[in-house]
């Protein structure tokens, strides 16, 4: 099993490799084209803002071969959000895997006691049993969620969440997988649904 | 529903934990990395590592420090003292820390906080605030140094400018209410939520688990953190949980 972690500019890297390792998985850091191409399983994580992290992205030719990949793939957060057609984040054009999925910036207008960015831990409906990677048991669960933008609710949601309003926890099409929440900090549910994608 | 948090807070000298009583004395509670996981697998929602070394040597420490918590433990840490500039950000995130807090550097030059924001993000930047109730009034007096010096500012126009600034979340820590265990301080802190659009993290004045239920239901807070009350076993995390819930308060107790 080789997992790869796609090296660039928006990154909590290391709280990820650190994830893979407390789950017994050594995962390469890196942003060579090739060992992306070659790896097993590739995650796509992330803390940053969505404009710069798609320019560094493009610069780089990663956006190619991120598309690209044939194998399980999971987007984290703002790895998520950038496999999305857009953002409203700086007004980013995104990567388009989940296609007329625009990130919007949530609004608390009326709702001053709901805080931005939705910080700390919220649960999540699975909307679709047969997703794969989040086990229909973990519905109602804790995990732990950092945002500003979110994904709107979609042909492609496999789970759902509330704050504000519904919208995507968790995104799959094809052998791409997204979540909103950081399954690398959300305790022994997260490595639960990190165990799941390793072993797709 | 987005679950209350419940955040024990490791003060860190020389890689072990210590917990002062009132900011003076302090008493040995153990193996800071240990103790964290000892809390995670209880339940702890989020954790905070302050540094409270002052030698350059010490600061080397706390940084492998951060690296073996980042390794060992699956949930947030906030990660502190000491911290005066983006470099200083940049060597804890890359040692896995999630968010820092910054206090006096931040008091001393604001900028700090808006280069720390447009750099790492909001949500990496806890802005923390020790204050102290002026006489016969609503007021707070901002306090810098582990709380040794009053400055000019005060806590409501603070937090406010912080959060301008691009702070994420606001600990706020009522040096009145700190060691003392008659509870949090939940006025104060509820100003601050109504004058606030970020979280608030309510720390100091905890000794029974019904100032938890009063911290979130009328102080409004977002996060409580407290120390001794679970170093010294005063309070287990499992029940403390149990409680809220039955309270009606939202938490998380599926670990």
């Amino acid at each position: 099993m080789s997992v790869a972690i796609v090296k660039y500019n928006a990154g909590n890297v290391f709280s990820v490799m650190c994830a893979m390792k407390r789950i017994g998985v050594e995962a390469l850091v890196t942003d060579d084209p090739e060992a992306l191409r070659r790896a097993d399983k590739v995650i796509f994580p992330g803390v940053g803002e969505a404009a710069s992290a798609m320019a560094y992205l493009r610069e780089h030719k990663l956006d190619e071969v991120i598309t690209g990949l044939t194998q399980p793939v999971l987007g984290i957060c703002i790895g998520m959000q950038l496999l999305c057609s857009g953002s409203e984040e700086g007004q980013a054009r995104c990567m388009g895997v989940f296609s007329d999925v625009e990130v919007r910036r949530f609004s608390n207008a009326g709702r001053p006691e709901c805080k931005i960015p939705h910080t700390g831990w919220d649960t999540i409906s699975v909307t679709d049993a047969a997703n794969g990677l989040i086990d229909p048991a973990l519905d109602g669960s804790h995990v732990y969620y950092v945002h500003s933008y979110y994904a709107p609710l979609s042909r492609f949601t496999i789970a759902a969440t509330t704050y504000l309003l519904p919208y995507s926890a968790a995104l799959r099409r094809g052998n791409f997988y997204g979540t909103q929440f950081h399954p690398e900090k959300s305790g022994s549910v997260g490595e639960d649904i990190l165990r799941k994608f390793i072993e797709l | 529903m987005l679950a209350k948090r419940i955040i024990p807070c490791l003060d860190v000298k020389d890689g072990t934990t210590v917990k002062g009583v009132n900011f003076v004395n302090f008493k040995d509670a153990g193996d800071p990395v240990e103790l964290g996981k000892r809390y995670s697998d209880e339940g702890a929602d989020e954790l905070v590592y302050l540094d409270i070394t002052a030698s350059l040597e010490g600061r080397d420490t706390f940084v492998s420090l951060v690296r073996r918590v980042a390794e060992r433990i699956s949930i947030p840490f906030t990660v502190g003292g000491g911290i005066g500039s983006v470099a200083d950000v940049d060597r804890l995130l890359n040692a896995g820390a999630d968010k820092i807090s910054i206090n006096s550097s931040a008091l001393r030059r604001p900028q700090l906080i808006d280069d720390i924001a447009n750099r790492f993000g909001s949500q990496v930047c806890v802005v923390a605030i020790d204050a102290r109730q002026l006489p016969g009034g609503d007021d707070w007096l901002c306090y810098v140094k582990g709380g040794h010096e009053p400055t000019s500012r005060h806590l409501l126009e603070w937090a406010r400018e912080a959060q301008e600034r691009g702070a994420g979340e606001i600990l706020f820590t009522s040096m009145d209410h700190d060691g003392v265990k008659h509870g949090f301080a939940c006025h104060a802190l509820r100003q601050l939520h109504d004058s606030l659009s970020i979280p608030v993290i309510a720390s100091g004045g905890c000794g029974a688990m019904s100032h938890f239920s009063d911290v979130f239901a009328r102080g409004m807070a977002d996060a409580a953190l407290a120390a001794s009350v679970f170093h010294f076993g005063e309070i287990a995390i499992p029940e403390l949980k149990k409680y809220l819930a039955a309270q009606g308060i939202p938490v998380r107790q599926d670990i």
